[in-house]
């Protein structure tokens, strides 16, 4: 069970680089259209 | 895609197999099944045809009239006084603007929007949002200018339009990106807490080793610090503002029940006893927040869709410099420059008429739905429409000191006085807020004088559990579904406030051309052998009068003689031969000055035609023959829809500019009571006449309308309506917009709120009777952690599941066509 006091704190890192990514992409405006590129991954 | 393929000569009957544009006559391919207008239409078949997604070309969404190209020369685009208003200037000297296209309908106006840069050299970024028709350019104006590429798009089909909210717009994206990382990290946070939270329930049962459930406290309290510093400040904020301003405002007891909750958390998590609420709080932030954020993109679908329609006022003006005719942007008009106005198009600025006579339809400002004839010397406002024949006007007031501008700013300040109405779901939570703190110090001051042990954690047990996590999303939730299937129903709802006004019912105040009526002239009245309508109409044929237009829409695919001569005369009617015959149409005076006899069967029916009829009399040869009257159809569903909101205790109003005698007609035959057929109301009176109702009725008042006209009393009125074909205006001080035409729909939004109400109402109780279970539970000592843990996350979801499948507006039917 003591891996716990290990496995949980790597998990809460993972949970982090998540929680960055998602703001990254919030930021870049990834969120904000969500419509079109639907529409244009059809003609690439 | 090359440019030579850009579709500028086309054939008109072969449209596009995939977007159902002209096929341009270069690209027919005699040999093949489907033709296509380019490229890339071809391909979007293909992909779409070898996936078995043929069912593509089903969707109602595609457009039944496809855009043709305006064909305009756009050379305002390029003027400094467009640059001022609507272009942004990038470094390197790029510059960019943002254009609302017309005609953007399917997957390839994406793909040729975005071909842009390879066919006008100088372009550097096209990117279409399909949604909202809007497209980011940015170029290099040194290569190109504006215009040239704007005449490119519309080649392609997609008149561009200058977009004037790309300031806002700006401002609503950074704010919905900030929003949306909120949630996401309150989610992510959230759920993380909840799986410690788990073991440690789990652990309690199951008599866990302390040493981990020391370990899992810390790390709740570790994980949780973040959701209160970044996602949990606005409410910390908003608490503080309403301290501030001496307001009780829902924040408060939420920031409150935070900040006791957290640090009772952190002490209990040092000492090592107690409970750590951590769980519920870090729950708590994420729910608040998904309720704002759903509360303010329903509101922000409905206002982008109104707005984003087409400006009253022409975007640009010809005017006449040095005997040259140019176009210039509307907004560089200054008095004492000459305009040249031809029939069929806008004023765009206040003036005196210099040269011609023709007729002007007012029908956006004053509500007359019949054109009034101006000649030289008279006044002509901006926004009102030239009808028969080009004029010179000499401009006297433009922009801001113009009619319409200054009815404009009337509508802003009453839609600003609306407010109040708007701050009372928070007066409501302002006494929620002092119930609830209340009752926590109650229980905080009787335990103690008890002596009890628990006094304090029993008090920040109430405050957290009945922390208005489901009260806060009771309304929000059930007011955004109710919105999105009233959009689906073709009705746009801008703010839950008037779901909630319409739900009682009060008085309705119609508008009469344009919603009670079609707002055109149609024919309604003929009398007269068959073998005159071709004559009517060939010489009808070649005038832009709106009665003209009215024999034409009454007759389609009508053989038509030929026209051999013709005349107009202003305020008269048309002469002309066709197929031998001399035929006059027109006016009874105009065409019996020239005529004696009447047709003996005519006689007793000129006498009894409806006075509301425009009555057009047609002479052949010299003898009246038929007799033709044209007016303003009342719309089908309109008698049924308002005998409907008056079975349900609405008292029914009509107010128009028209003149008293028409209004009291149509009244008479809609069943309305005489004093509530008014007439002859200008845009003013409109306005003074629904705040003297408001005033003294004491009842909701609703004001339905389409004009310019309307627009003031629409945004003075508690709920005001814009119907289908409406002004731009009318549409952006209206709280709701109704996208298909007739009255229908007034009775569905009345139907739909009631129920929506009753939803909100249903949802609130649940959750109000969750809180009394939890605070009673909190006041006897009752409320564990783990009791706490389960009933909020419960309360919330019976209130989304209670909203979801709620019936507030009936789905859509398959069959049904959706505008």
């Amino acid at each position: 069970m003591s891996v716990i006091f290990i496995v949980l704190p790597l998990a809460l890192v993972i949970v982090g680089g998540a929680v960055l990514a998602f703001v990254w992409s919030a930021r870049n405006g990834q969120y904000d259209d969500l419509e079109t590129p639907a529409v244009r991954v059809l003609h690439d | 895609m090359s440019t030579a393929a850009i579709p500028v000569t086309t054939s008109a009957d072969i449209l596009c197999a995939h977007c159902g544009l002209p096929v341009p006559e270069g690209l027919l391919d005699d040999n093949a099944e489907q033709q296509f207008c380019c490229s890339g239409c071809h391909t979007a078949f293909g992909i779409l045809h070898a996936h078995g997604l043929d069912s593509y070309y089903s969707f109602a969404e595609r457009r039944e009239t496809p855009v043709r190209a305006s064909g305009r020369s756009y050379d305002e685009f390029d003027h400094p006084a467009f640059a001022n208003l609507y272009v942004t200037a990038l470094p390197g000297g790029l510059s960019r603007t943002e254009l609302y296209l017309e005609g953007v309908h399917c997957a390839s106006c994406v793909w040729l929007v975005e071909r842009v840069p390879l066919l006008v050299a100088g372009v550097l970024r096209a990117e279409l949002d399909v949604r909202r028709s809007l497209a980011v350019i940015e170029w290099d104006i040194a290569t190109v200018p504006l215009s040239r590429i704007a005449q490119s798009l519309d080649t392609l089909g997609y008149p561009p339009h200058p977009f004037r909210g790309v300031a806002r717009a700006d401002m609503r994206r950074r704010e919905d990106r900030a929003m949306l990382v909120r949630i996401g990290i309150a989610g992510a946070i959230a759920i993380n807490v909840m799986l410690a939270a788990i073991a440690l329930y789990a652990g309690e049962l199951d008599t866990m080793d302390a040493g981990f459930t020391r370990f899992f406290r810390w790390v709740s309290f570790a994980i949780t610090v973040p959701a209160f510093i970044w996602p949990g400040r606005v409410f910390f904020t908003g608490a503080w503002a309403s301290l501030r301003t001496r307001a009780l405002h829902m924040d408060l007891p939420i920031a409150i029940a935070l900040t006791a909750g957290f640090v009772r958390g952190a002490t209990n998590t040092i000492t090592d006893a107690g409970p750590i609420y951590f769980d519920g709080l870090a729950l708590l932030i994420f729910a608040l927040l998904v309720g704002r954020f759903l509360q303010q993109r329903g509101q922000r679908l409905a206002v982008d869709a109104a707005e984003e329609l087409h400006a009253i006022a022409p975007i640009t003006a010809r005017i006449i410099e040095h005997d040259v005719a140019r176009d210039i942007p509307s907004e560089a008009l200054l008095p004492g420059m000459l305009l040249d106005v031809r029939a069929g198009e806008s004023f765009a600025a206040d003036g005196v008429v210099m040269r011609g006579h023709s007729s002007v339809n007012a029908a956006l400002l004053t509500g007359e739905s019949r054109p009034a004839s101006v000649t030289v010397g008279e006044m002509v406002y901006a926004g009102t429409l030239n009808v028969e024949s080009p004029l010179r006007v000499l401009v006297q007031q433009a922009g801001e000191t113009s009619r319409i501008a200054k009815l404009m700013q009337q509508v802003e300040e009453s839609a600003k006085r609306r407010a109040p109405i708007v701050q009372m779901a928070n007066r409501m939570a302002g006494v929620f807020t002092a119930v609830v703190l209340v009752m926590a110090a109650t229980t905080f001051v009787i335990k103690w004088q008890l002596s009890s042990a628990h006094a304090l954690d029993d008090a920040i047990a109430l405050l957290i559990v009945t922390c208005p996590c489901a009260l806060a999303l009771a309304t929000p939730l059930a007011i955004t579904v109710a919105v999105g299937r009233a959009a689906r129903r073709g009705m746009l709802i801008k703010g839950g406030d008037a779901l909630e006004l319409l739900a009682t019912p009060g008085i309705v105040v119609l508008d009469k051309t344009g919603t009670i009526t079609e707002g055109r002239t149609a024919l309604t009245v003929w009398h007269g052998p068959d073998w005159v309508k071709p004559l009517v109409l060939a010489l009808e044929e070649g005038s832009s009068h709106p009665l003209a237009d009215g024999f034409r829409r009454a007759w389609p695919g009508l053989p038509m003689g030929t026209v051999s001569a013709s005349r107009h005369i202003v305020g008269g009617g048309l002469e002309g031969t066709v197929s031998g015959h001399l035929v006059r149409i027109g006016s009874p005076g105009f065409v019996r000055e020239s005529t004696f006899d009447v047709d003996e069967s005519l006689q007793h029916v000129i006498d009894d035609l409806d006075r509301t009829l425009t009555p057009v009399h047609i002479a052949i040869d010299g003898v009246v023959v038929a007799l033709a009257g044209l007016g303003d159809r009342i719309r089908d569903d309109a008698f049924d829809s308002l005998q409907q909101l008056r079975g349900r205790g609405w008292r029914t109003v009509m107010l128009s500019g028209d003149a008293q005698d028409v209004v009291a007609s149509v009244g008479r035959a809609l069943a309305f009571e005489a004093q509530d057929s008014i007439g002859a109301v200008s845009p003013e009176g409109k306005l003074a006449f629904v705040e003297r109702l408001k005033a003294t009725s004491g009842r909701t008042v609703v004001m339905v309308g389409d004009g310019v006209n309307d627009a003031a009393a629409i945004a003075a009125s508690h709920v005001g309506i814009g119907v289908h074909g409406g002004a731009e205006a009318c549409l952006a001080t209206a709280d709701i917009y109704l996208t298909r035409p007739g009255l229908g729909a007034l009775v569905e939004l009345t139907e739909g709120s009631r129920r929506t109400l009753r939803v909100i109402r249903r949802n609130i109780a649940l959750s109000i009777g969750y809180n009394l279970i939890g605070a009673s539970l909190a006041m006897f000592g009752l409320l564990t952690p783990l009791i706490a843990a389960i009933l909020m996350p419960t309360s919330s979801i019976t209130v989304v599941l209670g909203s979801w499948y709620s019936t507030t507006f009936a789905r859509p039917t398959t069959t049904e066509s959706v505008l």
